[in-house]
Order: structure tokens, then sequence, then C-alpha cells
């Protein structure tokens, strides 16, 4: 998903690759691009669940006004991932209502 | 508690030109934007922008961008990012959330461009991930270098709709088709033709029925709509995607000024509740200021003009000029922005059923609704010649303000004139000498160079291509129509990538002689 060359944009930059986790798994992206444009790359589309209807959510503005787009990072919930830079070992996870905890 | 002579919300082009103007007349600026970014949208904007000269017409709204932040740190703007303006209260006084804290300023006059919101519209599956705007597709693969997803549906027709479909497929991605409730195209005709001719369908009076998938979109089902926008039932049509992006227009986002106490109009016109203001940006209260999409949905060309007369005026408001010098610096600004409302897509004919350009040509009902001129139809334009030898064809077939092909090429081909929206007309006597100046400067890429003398037998065509990979010299492929259909078996038989022409390549292809006014992109 990564768009390595652009027409307009030329070659994408050289950035530094980190580790960090989604759910558990150890996943790559790059420092400091947000949150949400790692996890695209990477063919995650869920980002949380809704507390009242559990039902599936994920990236819609991209410019942190909806919030749709929330997880849980480094056991913080409501984090706007399309506007919070990745940094090296973050902890990632899926948001079930307000929290990483699976609801059923 | 902080004070500043203006106080400017927002660092986009409107909130930026504001502070310019204002920071070189010695005032005290400072920007807030809540982005870590300064530039508003105008990083996204990777397409040439429309206008003449004095509105930066065919340069890249990045490339704008750049321009615009060299110039505020030259006039000593100060620009404080990640702060989020919370609150505008009484004599001018903001709150600034800066981190976790809360900063309070006080401006002797605020200038708010805080731009404006995305619309949605809802569907059955909506909210599914998958479905977004067309504001995040222009981020993720814009600024960010991913791509929003594989094969994307875009809902609405407007010039955000076409541009954003452009990209996505510049990008990389697959664009199935556009979708729009209305009848007609919203966007420019020449937006739209630069994606027809791409193959890709549009879908006028029709409307998503539905996103599919359990997790994530897989699919989506559109339908006709009648006059009166109702499902016409049996008209249901299914696409296999990954995303819908919807681009049905923008809203401004005043709330600072309504909570301000500003006089405040719900104004269809302007996309919604906008603040009421003078020829100056200035609201009902005196000292705060206005310009740019919070005042009325335009584009970043004249939010940027807006932003400068804004920027002048609160000078002239707090002494730092007087009324001559106002007047001087704001005529020229105000004539800028005049000549950018004008046209069939200016405010005065925002809703009109228009059948005839300004000049009296007839308006093509099939670019309206199919996104591309007909064979027939496109020989009635002024900028249509059938002459000897290479040539322009100027595939420009409705008034909108802009004129860099006139300025582009040196054997004075091409005129527009005075008025910015008139149709370039293409002159038979003129030396076309087939430099490519003029495809490389059109900004709607509907500039094409035609030789019907190329070869015995065939024509060439040399049209602007903004893919990759680019097409090498000796590649044989197909050549479409307007329509996106392949038509003929093509050679290329030049490629151009001159820095002037800014990635707009000039391809070459030759084709049967009977196929050089139709063909209009390779594949």
């Amino acid at each position: 998903m990564r768009i390595m060359h652009h027409p307009i944009l030329g070659e994408s930059e050289k950035k530094d690759l980190v580790i960090f986790t989604f759910d558990g798994k150890a996943m790559e992206g790059y420092q400091s691009e947000p949150i949400a444009a790692a996890l695209r790359a990477a063919g995650v589309m869920v980002h949380r669940h809704t507390q009242k209807e559990n039902s599936p959510r994920g990236l819609f503005c991209a410019i942190g006004r909806c919030t749709d787009c929330v997880m849980v990072v480094d056991g913080k919930p409501n984090v706007r991932t399309c506007v919070t830079p990745l940094t090296a070992g973050m902890n990632v996870q899926t948001q079930y209502g307000v929290s990483a905890k699976k609801t059923d | 508690m902080k004070r500043y002579d203006v106080i400017v919300v927002g660092a986009g082009p409107a909130g930026l030109s504001a502070a310019i103007e204002a920071g070189k007349k010695g005032l005290r600026v400072i920007v807030f934007d809540e982005n870590a970014k300064p530039g508003g949208q105008l990083f996204k904007q990777i397409h040439k922008f429309f206008g003449s000269i004095e509105h930066k017409a065919k340069i890249r709204g990045f490339k704008i961008g750049e321009d615009l932040l060299k110039e505020a740190s030259a006039a000593g703007v100060e620009v404080v990012l990640n702060a989020i303006v919370i609150g505008l209260f009484l004599d001018k006084e903001i709150t600034v959330q800066i981190n976790d804290a809360v900063v309070h300023y006080k401006g002797d006059a605020i200038i708010v461009a805080t731009g404006a919101s995305e619309n949605m519209i809802t569907f059955n599956g909506w909210t599914l991930p998958g479905v977004i705007g067309a504001g995040a597709a222009q981020t993720m693969m814009n600024l960010h270098r991913v791509k929003p997803g594989k094969k994307i549906l875009m809902l609405g027709t407007g010039n955000v709709g076409l541009v954003v479909s452009f990209q996505l497929m510049q990008a990389g991605c697959e664009v199935v088709a556009l979708v729009d409730a209305a009848p007609k195209i919203g966007g420019y005709g020449v937006h739209a033709a630069k994606v027809a001719r791409c193959g890709v369908p549009f879908y006028l009076s029709h409307t998503i029925i539905k996103a599919e998938g359990d997790d994530c979109v897989t699919g989506v089902t559109i339908g006709a709509v009648d006059n009166k926008w109702q499902l016409i039932p049996g008209t249901e049509k299914h696409f296999d995607i990954d995303t819908i992006c919807l681009a049905v227009g923008l809203s401004p986002m005043s709330q600072l000024l309504k909570m301000a106490g500003c006089e405040m109009e719900d104004n269809p016109a302007k996309g919604g509740l906008v603040p009421t203001c003078d020829q100056y940006g200035e609201t009902s209260i005196d000292g705060i200021f206005v310009s740019g999409d919070v005042s009325g949905i335009e584009e970043a060309s004249s939010a940027m003009i807006g932003g400068r007369i804004s920027g002048v005026a609160a000078a002239y408001r707090l002494g730092f000029i007087d009324y001559e010098e106002l007047e001087l610096k704001s005529e020229a600004l105000k004539k800028a922005l005049l000549s950018l409302r004008q046209g069939m897509f200016g405010p005065e004919n925002k809703g009109k059923e228009l059948t005839k350009t300004e000049e009296g040509y007839a308006i093509s009902a099939n670019l309206l609704t199919k996104g591309y001129l007909t064979n027939e139809e496109v020989m009635n334009y002024p900028g249509v010649k059938t002459m000897k030898g290479i040539h322009p064809i100027i595939e420009c077939s409705q008034n909108i303000p802009c004129n860099p092909c006139q300025d582009a090429c040196k054997k004075k081909c091409i005129t527009i004139g005075d008025n910015i929206t008139a149709l370039p007309v293409v002159d038979e006597a003129s030396q076309c000498s087939g430099c490519g100046m003029c495809v490389a400067s059109c900004s709607g890429q509907s500039i094409f160079l035609l030789n019907e003398d190329y070869e015995e037998g065939y024509a060439s065509v040399t049209l602007p291509y903004e893919f990759s990979p680019l097409p090498q010299k000796g590649m044989m492929g197909f050549a479409l129509d307007r329509s996106g259909k392949a038509i003929c078996e093509a050679e290329v038989v030049d490629v151009k990538s001159a820095p002037a022409f800014d990635h707009s390549n000039l391809l070459t292809i030759k084709v049967p002689k009977e196929m050089g006014m139709n063909a209009r992109f390779f594949k």
C-alpha cells in the first residue's frame, strides 16, 4: 500500500523503520508517520469497536477531527491515530468501547 | 495574558496570507494552528492551480504552500503549531490549548481563518472502515504516501471528487466509478474529462444504496434516483471495492465566530453558517475578520487573496497604514479576487442552468453527464481548428477563470484576452512550433498537439501524461478516446519531460490519421 514512486511527488523519502506492536503482534512502520498510516500500510482496517453496538470503525477523516480512528495507545484510550506520530516500541491496541478489553 | 497586534487562527492559505500582509506592515502577528504542520490543505494539493499569473496559476498547490511559508517567515510571522484555539471572547481574547495547558492571549485584531470541514452523507454501512472522506484519501496518499485503498468508488463529482479521483489514479489506485445524485457533474468539465479518458465511468442521478462488508468495506451497491431523489427499483448495480470516498461538499468551520457573538447568516450559497462581513472580511464586531472557507466555501486561490485583503485591512484598523494605502493595496487584490469569481462556476451562476458559454457556444450535455465531449461537439469550440502541420487542439468548453495557455505560447497562437474566463481561441494563421508549452501549462490537461501530416496515413497526438511509469519511446499500446475506450493501436514516438513542464510529461503517439481527432490517452 506504500507509494514508493509518485509521478508528481517523486521517490518516497527515506525514513527510519521502527517496530511497534498491534494487538500483541510486531509490525513495522516509519518513525513519526501517523499510527493510522502505518496500520493502513500493514492492511489493518478496524481500529475500534463501538461501545453499544460493537460495530467496527476505522480511519475516516485522517485529520484528527472525527475521532473515529481512536485506539488504545500505550495503555491510553481514545488516542487519535491519524494525528499521533508513531514511535518505536509503541503498543497499539484495538479499542472496544473505551478500553482494550474485548467486549462480547 | 500575552498580547499581539494580530492573532490569526489557522495557518492555511487564507491565514498565512493574512499574517504575511499584516506582518509586512510591521504588526506583531501570531498564528495558531491545531495541526503539526502549517499550510492547511495546500500540501495535499498536487494538481496545478487555475487562474492567471497573479493567482499563481499552473503552480501546484504544495509548491504554493512552500512559497507561503517562506514569505511568512520573511515577514516575521510567528506560527505556533499543535495549538488549538478553543475560545474567542469579548475584547478579542482567545484561549489556546497547547499540550495540556490552556493559554490566554489577547489581540487588537483577530483574523479567523479556520477553513472548512468535509460534509458527510449517510447510507447503510457508511460507518464501516473503508468509507472515508475525500480529504482523508488526499491526506493518506499525498502526505503520508500510503494508498487509502486498492479499488475505490467516489461519491461526488464536484471539483474535489474529480480532482481526488485523478490523484487516486496517480497514486496507483483503481477508481471504479464516480457517482453523484445530481443529474450533472458539479465540477469543471476539464477535470471530469481527464478522469473519463482514463476509462472511469460516471453515474449521474445515482446514489449509494449500501456499503457491504462485515468488518470493512468489500463492495458497494448503487442505484439510480428519479428527479425527486427517490430510488428507482431494478437499477441496482454492484461493484467489488475496498474503499468508498465521500466528496459531498464542505461546511465553514465558523463556531469561534458564533461564540464571539458575530452576526451570522445561514447561507447555502456559502456552504452553511457564516459570519456576515464587509468587503475586507471584517465581521459585525470591529477588529474581528474572517478569510478563506470559513467566510464561504471557495477554493485556495481566492482564500489567499481574501486573506491578504484581511491582513491589509487589519493593519488599517490598527492605524499602521492610512486609508489611502488601504485602498491602494486592496484595490488590486479585490480586482484579482473578482476575476476568480467570474465564469460559469462563479457565485452568481451557482445553481443556474446554463446552456451557452459567454461567447454563445453550446455547452456540451455529454460533458456534464458522461465527463467528455463527443467527437462532433469538440469541433464547435474556438480552440479546435483544422490546420496543416502541428497545432494545438484546446478542448476547453466552459468559462472558467484560467489563462496560462495564452502566456505559454510564444508564437501567439492562443488568445484569451483580458477576460480570463473566455474560451481560448486558436489562430489558424499562426505558426505553431510544436514546443508543447501550452500542453504542459494547462491545469485542466485539455490541450493536445495534433499533426495530421505526421506521416503518410498517420497523425501524431501529443498529450499531457502525469502517471507512473512513464511510457518509453518506441512502446506500443492502445490509444483511448475521450470516453476511455481503446480505439486503435498507438506507438509512442516521443516523450518529453522538461523541468518547465513541471511533471506534466508530453507523450507523443502515432495513430492512424483518422484517429487523430479522437485519440486522447495512451495505455
